[in-house]
């Protein structure tokens, strides 16, 4: 009865707390990605290689960062389900993935385009790309995983496993441009001895990252509310089922 | 309006600088809009549920 009572009150608790925070991330995205937009097109210097090029770094980085720390996210929160089973886990990890797959696919395409001007191709198959290709089919795998049974746990928990495997990618993209050799740039903000780039350039980048992760929060708790939402239908509609006198009344 | 013009051109990298931005305006955009529109479907089912359970919220 405890933990009946426990595992009804978290999400309550969850909805509570997460929809007055809604309106306050939607407007700090905006503001951010609103005056990352003015400083990274308009009110920035052009880099002295790349020229205006460098200016899809504002998109494109920020992009990646969001969508490996959103599967940070997908796997951490599949761990607590699995670990503590703790139910708003699961329902968190469940919002999280699509979200970080579009941050996957702008971080592709973005980088598609900014690689043909700079290294004459669209594409090419090293090790930092190929990595991050495999990010976007863990996130959908995922996606496809806790779809793909008929009983909702057994989805659920095969894709909670596959989340926490796919986990070791997350490493590999980050030290790709490391271990290999790769067409793609080293990191040039989180290292060792600080970012080797222009301070006007670090000004909108960090605005549109800024942006980009209230983006996500605000997208998550609306996912939530929306799959909270979903399950407590599903258990009206079982326990109407279970008293149908008492719902024709 | 040459600055306009300059501006749009975005030193000859145009085409690839526009494309990038639109590209991410347009998945993060869909996002939203379906998101959004996923809650308020649900939000309307919920309504509905609640009101023919026989087993009323308890506030």
């Amino acid at each position: 009865m405890a933990k009946a009572l426990h595992r009804l009150a978290n999400p309550a608790r969850f909805l509570r707390i997460a929809a007055p925070l809604l309106p306050w991330t939607a407007a700090g995205a905006a503001a951010c990605i609103g005056a990352g937009l003015w400083f990274g097109l308009v009110d920035s210097p052009p880099d002295y290689q790349q020229g205006d090029a460098a200016r899809i770094m504002y998109v494109h980085v920020p992009a990646a960062w969001n969508a490996l720390a959103g599967y940070a996210g997908l796997a951490l929160a599949s761990a607590v389900a699995l670990v503590w089973r703790h139910p708003l886990a699961l329902v968190a990890a469940r919002c999280i993935a699509p979200i970080g797959a579009c941050f996957t696919v702008i971080a592709l395409a973005t980088g598609s385009l900014w690689g043909h001007p700079m290294w004459g191709t669209w594409w090419v198959w090293d090790a930092r790309l190929t990595s991050v290709v495999i990010l976007l089919f863990l996130y959908l795998g995922y996606m496809a995983l806790i779809h793909a049974f008929d009983e909702q746990e057994t989805g659920e928990r095969a894709a909670t496993v596959l989340a926490l495997i796919g986990a070791v990618n997350l490493p590999v993209i980050k030290f790709s441009v490391d271990w290999w050799n790769t067409l793609h740039q080293p990191a040039s903000i989180l290292r060792m001895d600080g970012p080797s780039i222009d301070p006007a350039m670090l000004l909108p980048l960090f605005l549109m990252a800024g942006g980009f992760t209230l983006l996500f929060v605000c997208l998550i708790i609306i996912r939530m509310q929306t799959e909270l939402a979903r399950r407590r239908v599903l258990a009206l509609r079982r326990a109407a089922l279970a008293m149908p006198q008492a719902s024709d009344a | 309006m040459p600055e306009l013009n300059a501006f749009l051109a975005m030193g000859g990298y145009g085409v690839y600088v526009w494309s990038a931005y639109a590209v991410t305006g347009l998945v993060l955009g869909l996002l939203v809009l379906a998101s959004l529109r996923a809650r308020q479907s649900m939000r309307a089912s919920l309504e509905e549920a609640e009101l023919t359970s026989p087993r009323r919220r308890a506030r």
